[in-house]
């Protein structure tokens, strides 16, 4: 009776909870001022802590003084990188941090020394005390640059002096594709960096108890990997270590990494026998980064008079920052999701990421996939005006059929992109109002534009951060006499509503109220592990995991209820808080009394669910990115008004479409895409990490009043369609939609944009001074575009080559001497 | 040893009265001297209004207010704004609506929405929106937080009000 997925059974009776509106579990407390955020958390007798940071952005550290910090009243401890001399990183293949830095600083904002004090000031003024002795290095500020020196270089591993990490695969024969097509376009696009920006800085309290365990409160993602990095850097035994994920106060990525600041304030907290806290200026969270990656393109691609694509070519140069990160990941998703929305036969792809002395970058939402989709998407539209197609038909001819593996061995499942096209079409008028690539006959008036973009976001990954066969994500039930149900698991809640989703399936199940569900998640001594709050992973893990737990504690309360009312097992339903018989539903027992029932017969009602993904098709090396049990899809239309004197763009309406699969709760999947596309929209018209390269590496506006995200003032309107095709692997058929409708947003507004003054801003964020600068090329007489010409050279590995599914392909590279014979 | 001040002032709707250093801004007091944490702190130059709390019945920044000037004034916070136990109905559409995501910046929203609609019970969206416009939210596209703001007023005026249909389900 144990059974997985819920979507095939029970279809004929009608979901109590699943699919309506209800709030968020957490919601009242977060509007009352009840929630405690890690900075809210206060403990007797703790110290705050100060972490002095670089102010060279590469150097080696020939000496550090803390004597007069240390000698300052007030300050209990000082420490330095010879105090936590173990290395970390959240990818096994890059353990290149300290928590503090040792020998040498490789970006503004690198910790160099912390402080623990009674207070807040003090402190501050005894980091200003410590005194560190630096030997300035030159410094790598560019992709560019990164290729072209070696020496110094930032980290001594890595594929080649600055460069961190060279990708190169080839599925199919790409020159092949290109031999057979009608048309063969390049283009070449640059998506600036940018970042996070959550509201909530970031934040830690540590606490070190007599019995020597160690407890650490911290806005974070990932309380797993977090454990797993503090156990290695703190020498501890991880079962001496405790990890509290608390709300975050917004997350987006940001809080994804194993942090120094964790590491350090674990270490003061064993140094002092006292609770320390650290909260992060607004400027250190700049610091921290691990945001969008900067990222050049150069795009290949062949197609047939009717748009069919051929063959694609995609290179990415991604600018990494001076710490590993997130970034051989991100490197392979710069790669992996181009297929899994038109129809790709032949593919090759070749990624670099560079280290230079920025700050680190790393997952923010769409992780790697925004950037080569907005450069995709107005690749798509340019080729579209060559051909003289409609760029929304011509997209909806050549999608991806549902339940077929990509040319990159990507098994694709339920796929509603051409429902999501059909609607925002529709929606928009487009037929009536797009240009048709006429400048001559527009529909709208000069100045006025529309443009349409999709894409597609992988449900969680199919592979964990570092290798295990264990499941990635775990719940446990625990039901009580009182009829009490509570329901624990690793997953955090960043704001997404994960809390809620665990209530709510739990509840469907079980026949009772979601608000009756006690939700404990997060830590790491009472919680299964799940592995965090990233990819988009939650919904449809923990979703399938509170399922098959919930799914078994419902079995052993049927059995009990069956016993004690004489009917066969078939016969006991669960609903409205009550168990009964369903051909005389006025025969049955309380939910609590079903519950007291089944603890006389099988004692202490418990029960474990678990969820692995499915194996990927994909054997070759590099083929752990990409895979999904499901993708959602998104597309949009942006209607826009660029003023051809000031070049301000102003977005005025979005019709956006998402493939949910299955609405766990449709406000809280309305509140997904909404946000999406605000996040979508900052990135493309204002939102940029920029530094001064010429003047030290500098980071321009570490500050929320420079940095500008959009206002109730920016903000668009929306229009939303939820396309319901429920995905065999989800729960109830559920897919991802915390990022997903970011990504059409950036390319839909750069190509409304040419619809509207007819000039390519091929680089993010499309500001005033880009448009008017493309604009008066054209007036000239020249190509109206702004944005990149070339790519570095660079010197490529020789492809790992895979032959594709439909060339008979079994998903392992082909060996090298057969490629060559 | 550091001199403190000692004031007095009223804080949702009680008189206390705290001792805190010269230099530390109104958000400090609160959060710091008198345990009050439901307001945020987010970008500390007055710039993302997470901060905001209602100073004789007018929202400012309380970043940028010094403690001191607290002095016989009348603050109130999120932790006053619901009546005993009974949320305040921009509590409850907040809460009730998905107007929270994340929550961080929530109580700002609130009390700056409760000025508002304390001056203008039925206020238009552009309204909404330059009234909410120093406010940031990283979470929401501030839709659903317009959508919560425009029901509470509704039923603040003593009307029967739901969420559109298609605010919660999307359109047809």
């Amino acid at each position: 009776m144990s059974r997985n997925r819920r979507e095939e059974n029970d279809s004929a009776a009608p979901l109590n909870v699943i699919g309506k509106p209800f709030r968020k579990v957490d919601a009242r407390a977060k509007c009352v001022g009840q929630t405690k955020f890690a900075d809210d958390i206060v403990l007797p007798r703790m110290l705050s802590c100060k972490i002095l940071r670089s102010h060279l952005p590469h150097a080696l550290i020939k000496n550090i003084d803390t004597t007069k910090a240390l000698a300052l009243p007030g300050v209990l401890a000082v420490i330095t990188g010879k105090d936590l001399p173990i290395p970390y990183g959240i990818l096994p293949v890059s353990q290149d941090e300290h928590a503090l830095c040792i020998d040498k600083v490789r970006f503004i904002g690198d910790p160099v020394a912390a402080v623990a004090a009674v207070d807040e000031d003090v402190a501050f003024d005894a980091m200003n005390l410590i005194e560190v002795e630096y030997e300035p290095l030159p410094t790598i500020s560019t992709i560019e640059e990164a290729v072209l020196i070696d020496e110094p270089r930032i980290h001594d591993y890595g594929d080649s002096g600055n460069v961190h990490k060279k990708v190169s695969l080839e599925f199919g024969d790409v020159e092949e594709g290109f031999s057979e097509a009608d048309l063969i376009r390049e283009d070449v696009f640059f998506y600036e960096g940018n970042t996070h920006l959550p509201m909530e800085q970031h934040s830690a309290v540590a606490h070190f108890d007599s019995d020597e365990k160690i407890t650490l409160w911290s806005s974070t993602q990932t309380p797993h990997y977090v454990h797993r990095a503090l156990a290695k850097v703190l020498g501890l035994a991880a079962s001496h270590i405790r990890v509290i994920a608390t709300p975050n106060g917004g997350g987006f990525g940001g809080k994804s990494d194993p942090f120094n600041h964790e590491v350090i304030v674990c270490k003061l907290a064993m140094l002092t026998g006292r609770p320390v806290k650290v909260t992060l200026t607004r400027e250190e969270v700049f610091y921290c980064h691990r945001g969008r990656h900067p990222v050049l393109m150069k795009i290949k691609t062949g197609v047939k008079n009717d748009g069919a694509i051929t063959g694609m070519h995609f290179q990415t140069y991604l600018d990494g920052g001076a710490y590993g990160s997130y970034g051989v990941a991100s490197t392979f998703y710069t790669g992996a999701l181009q297929t899994v929305t038109y129809d790709v036969p032949r593919y090759k792809f070749q990624g670099l990421r560079a280290f230079t002395n920025k700050p680190p970058c790393g997952p923010k939402r769409g992780h790697g996939t925004p950037q080569p989709r907005y450069g995709l998407e107005v690749h798509i539209d340019k080729i579209a005006e060559q051909l003289k197609l409609d760029p929304a038909a011509m997209r909806r001819q050549h999608l991806v059929a549902p339940n077929t593996t990509t040319a990159n061995y990507l098994r694709i499942g339920s796929m509603g992109l051409g429902a999501c096209i059909d609607k925002v079409v529709e929606g928009s008028d487009w037929k009536n109002r797009f240009s048709d690539w006429d400048r001559d006959n527009r529909k709208l008036p000069f100045g006025k534009g529309i443009g349409i973009a999709c894409s597609s976001y992988i449900c969680g990954a199919g592979l964990p951060i570092y290798w295990n066969n264990m499941p990635q994500s775990g719940v446990q039930l625990r039901l009580d006499r009182q009829g009490g149900v509570c329901v624990m698991c690793g997953s955090t809640d960043i704001g997404q509503g994960s809390d809620s989703i665990l209530a709510y399936i739990v509840a469907e199940i079980l026949g009772i109220d979601p608000f009756d569900v006690r939700v404990v998640t997060a830590d790491t001594d009472l919680t299964p592990v799940d592995l965090g709050s990233y990819s988009s992973r939650v919904t449809l893990m923990t979703g399938n995991a509170a399922i098959q737990a919930a799914e078994r504690a419902r079995e052993l309360l049927v059995i009990a209820v069956a016993e004690k009312l004489e009917v066969p097992v078939e016969n006991v339903s669960l609903a409205e808080r009550r168990v009964f018989d369903v051909e005389n539903p006025e025969r049955g027992v309380s939910f609590a009394e079903a519950v007291v029932l089944a603890e006389s017969k099988f004692g202490t009602i418990g029960t474990v669910g678990s969820y692995s993904p499915p194996r990927s098709p994909g054997k070759f090396k590099g083929s752990g990115v990409g895979p999904s049990p499901a993708y959602s899809y998104s597309a949009a239309v942006a209607e826009i008004d660029v003023d051809p004197d000031t070049g301000i763009v102003v977005v005025e309406r979005v019709w956006i479409a998402h493939d949910i699969g299955k609405s766990i709760n449709p406000m809280l999947v309305m509140g997904q895409v909404e946000g999406s596309v605000y996040m979508g929209l900052g990135e493309i018209l204002m939102e940029e990490m920029v530094y001064r390269s010429n003047r030290n590496v500098v980071h321009k506006f570490p500050s929320m009043l420079e940095y500008k995200s959009p206002t109730t003032m920016e903000m668009c309107d929306v229009k939303t369609y939820l396309i319901e095709d429920p995905d065999p692997n989800g729960p109830f058929g559920a897919k991802e939609v915390g990022q997903g409708p970011l990504l059409p947003i950036p390319p839909a507004v750069a190509n409304a944009v040419y619809d509207a003054v007819g000039v390519r801003i091929d680089e993010v964020p499309i500001t005033p001074e880009k448009v008017l600068k493309a604009l008066r090329e054209k007036e000239k007489g020249r190509v109206g575009r702004y944005g990149p010409d070339s790519v570095p050279t660079v010197d490529w590995p020789d492809p790992l080559r895979i032959l594709t599914p439909s060339e008979g392909g079994d998903g392992r590279e082909m060996p090298h001497v057969a490629v060559h014979s | 040893m550091k001199q403190k001040s000692h004031i007095t002032f009223m804080l949702n709707a009680e008189q206390v009265e705290v001792a805190f250093a010269p230099h530390k801004t109104l958000l400090e007091v609160l959060r710091e001297d008198l345990n009050l944490t439901g307001t945020k702190h987010g970008c500390e130059l007055g710039e993302c209004g997470t901060c905001a709390v209602l100073v004789d019945g007018r929202s400012i920044l309380s970043c940028l207010m010094l403690g001191l000037d607290a002095e016989g004034r009348s603050v109130k916070t999120i932790e006053g704004m619901a009546t005993g136990a009974e949320l305040h109905p921009l509590q409850q559409t907040f809460a009730d609506t998905g107007a929270a995501q994340c929550g961080y910046c929530s109580p700002g929203f609130l009390l700056v929405a409760e000025e508002l609609l304390a001056k203008n019970p039925k206020p238009s969206r552009p309204e909404i929106q330059e009234a909410l416009s120093g406010n940031l939210c990283r979470c929401t596209g501030y839709i659903k937080i317009y959508e919560a703001v425009e029901l509470a007023a509704a039923r603040m005026r003593g009307e029967e009000a739901e969420l559109p249909r298609e605010s919660v389900y999307g359109l047809e």
